[in-house]
């Protein structure tokens, strides 16, 4: 079946059959291999993508459903050569181990602050509730959150100036 | 892992789904939000050989109030329920219960409808659903009907509904008087299927007393159950402790729970018991005060 969908503003034309999964279908056609897949049941989050700005488990999701729509993977964070202030916060906090969560979390969490830009560490930790670290024991990943949440608000302090050259993460 | 191959029909409207559930027959398997049926496909519990995916039908998704009636598309995805404020008043069921289904990501796409016709016994919404005396309208080739929720679950994963029938809404009926309500629900991890899970809705008469009493139960039996014991002793009477104490007493009577990896059936009716009563000393403490302001 053919498919036109749009990831990370561009636009690519398939011929996938109908069983492919959006995540096989991003890493294997795409070759756009930052989207993990972990437990491959729906239950980890590693494979977390947004479709049409919501974020989902793209093992659970099929490739043609995506037809028509817009998805955004962890690949399209990072704008002109420059990280996100979430993928920063999540370097600076030291919010991954062995990194294979990281990419489910980003667009996890990138969703949550489009939903909730100042959310609470309780908000935090529900909103991620869909996402397995079996790593960091989530601290960290809580405070990157939080501190991605300030700078991308304008609320923190010196870190502002060093990161608001990167400052695309809101659009 | 992938799915056996199938072939992957995306009809537009209710209609033409309804033509191709008629056309395939048992082949056919109705695609909602996926959470359920596709991971089934992919350990290949599932197979089957046509996949209709109702997703593109934009007359199943949203809400409105009819005739005294709350009607929620079959489409309408946890999330929104979750997140929709106008109902959070009048149905605030429905976000206590959305909140508690599996992960945001997967309440992202899963359905209402889907979570009923899939008829997990552990559905979250199909204990609260049970709680307000919903109806489930199912669209055939012949026409719509109305299935009352009590006739709804068959069995562990089987409905009323017919081969060739699309569950297309589910009604609620509109709380008459001061209601509140309640969603307990305990799990061995986030996100996962209960242990043990009790919604209950309760609305006061002019008197005070109960005139509306919905108690369902999931993951404690073949199917999401009624605890109509419970509901039979607090109907007519005031919430006292005493009443809450003996109508919590009797929710475990109705319920089947088996002995399990999630605990054993002594301990699920023991939580069922003591979620009852919180539920309903919550309900009393919420509604106090409120008779007569109507």
């Amino acid at each position: 079946m053919k498919i036109r969908v749009k990831v990370n503003g561009t636009l690519y034309e398939a011929d996938v059959e109908p069983r492919t999964l959006l995540a096989y279908f991003l890493r294997e056609e795409l070759k756009l291999t930052g989207t993990h897949i972990g437990c491959d049941t729906t239950t980890c989050g590693a494979c977390t993508v947004l479709l049409d700005g919501k974020a989902v488990k793209s093992c659970t999701v099929l490739a043609v459903q995506a037809n028509g729509r817009e998805v955004m993977t962890v690949e399209g964070l990072e704008k002109d050569g420059q990280l996100n202030p979430l993928q920063v916060a999540f370097w600076e906090e030291h919010a991954l181990h062995c990194g294979y969560c990281t990419p489910g979390m980003l667009m996890a969490s990138y969703a949550l602050l489009q939903e909730n830009p100042m959310p609470t560490e309780e908000e935090i930790r529900f909103g991620l509730s869909g996402n397995v670290c079996r790593c960091t024991g989530y601290m960290n990943i809580v405070k990157a959150v939080q501190s991605a949440a300030r700078r991308l608000s304008g609320a923190s302090g010196e870190a502002v100036g060093e990161v608001a050259t990167s400052g695309t993460a809101a659009d | 892992m992938f799915p056996n191959a199938f072939k992957y029909e995306a009809p537009a409207s209710v209609d033409e789904a309804v033509r191709l559930l008629a056309e395939y027959g048992y082949d056919g398997k109705v695609l909602a939000g996926g959470q359920s049926l596709l991971p089934m496909m992919k350990l290949r519990v599932a197979a089957p050989a046509v996949l209709i995916d109702i997703n593109g039908i934009d007359a199943l998704q949203g809400w409105r109030e009819v005739d005294g009636k709350l009607r929620v598309g079959a489409m309408t995805r946890h999330a929104e329920l979750e997140h929709a404020k106008e109902l959070r008043d009048t149905y605030p069921l429905f976000f206590q219960t959305a909140r508690w289904i599996a992960d945001p990501l997967i309440r992202n796409r899963g359905t209402i409808g889907g979570s009923l016709a899939h008829a997990d016994p552990g559905s979250d919404w199909g204990a609260a659903m049970i709680a307000l005396r919903a109806e489930v309208e199912a669209r055939g080739p012949q026409g719509s009907r109305l299935i009352p929720i009590d006739e709804f679950f068959v069995d562990t994963f089987a409905t009323a509904l017919n081969e060739d029938e699309l569950a297309v809404a589910v009604h609620v009926p509109t709380p008459k008087g001061p209601a509140a309500s309640r969603y307990m629900k305990l799990e061995r991890r986030a996100g996962d299927f209960a242990i043990a899970a009790l919604a209950v809705h309760v609305a006061l008469g002019t008197d005070g007393r109960v005139s509306e009493a919905g108690i369902g139960i999931c993951a404690c039996g073949p199917i999401p159950l009624r605890a109509a014991k419970a509901e039979a002793a607090l109907i007519g009477r005031p919430l006292t402790e005493e009443v809450i104490v003996e109508a919590s007493r009797l929710v475990p009577e109705d319920a089947e729970p088996a002995d399990d990896l999630r605990g054993s059936a002594e301990y699920k009716r023991d939580v069922l018991r003591v979620f009852a009563a919180r539920a309903l000393r919550d309900i009393a403490k919420e509604l106090q005060g409120k008779v007569g302001i109507q």
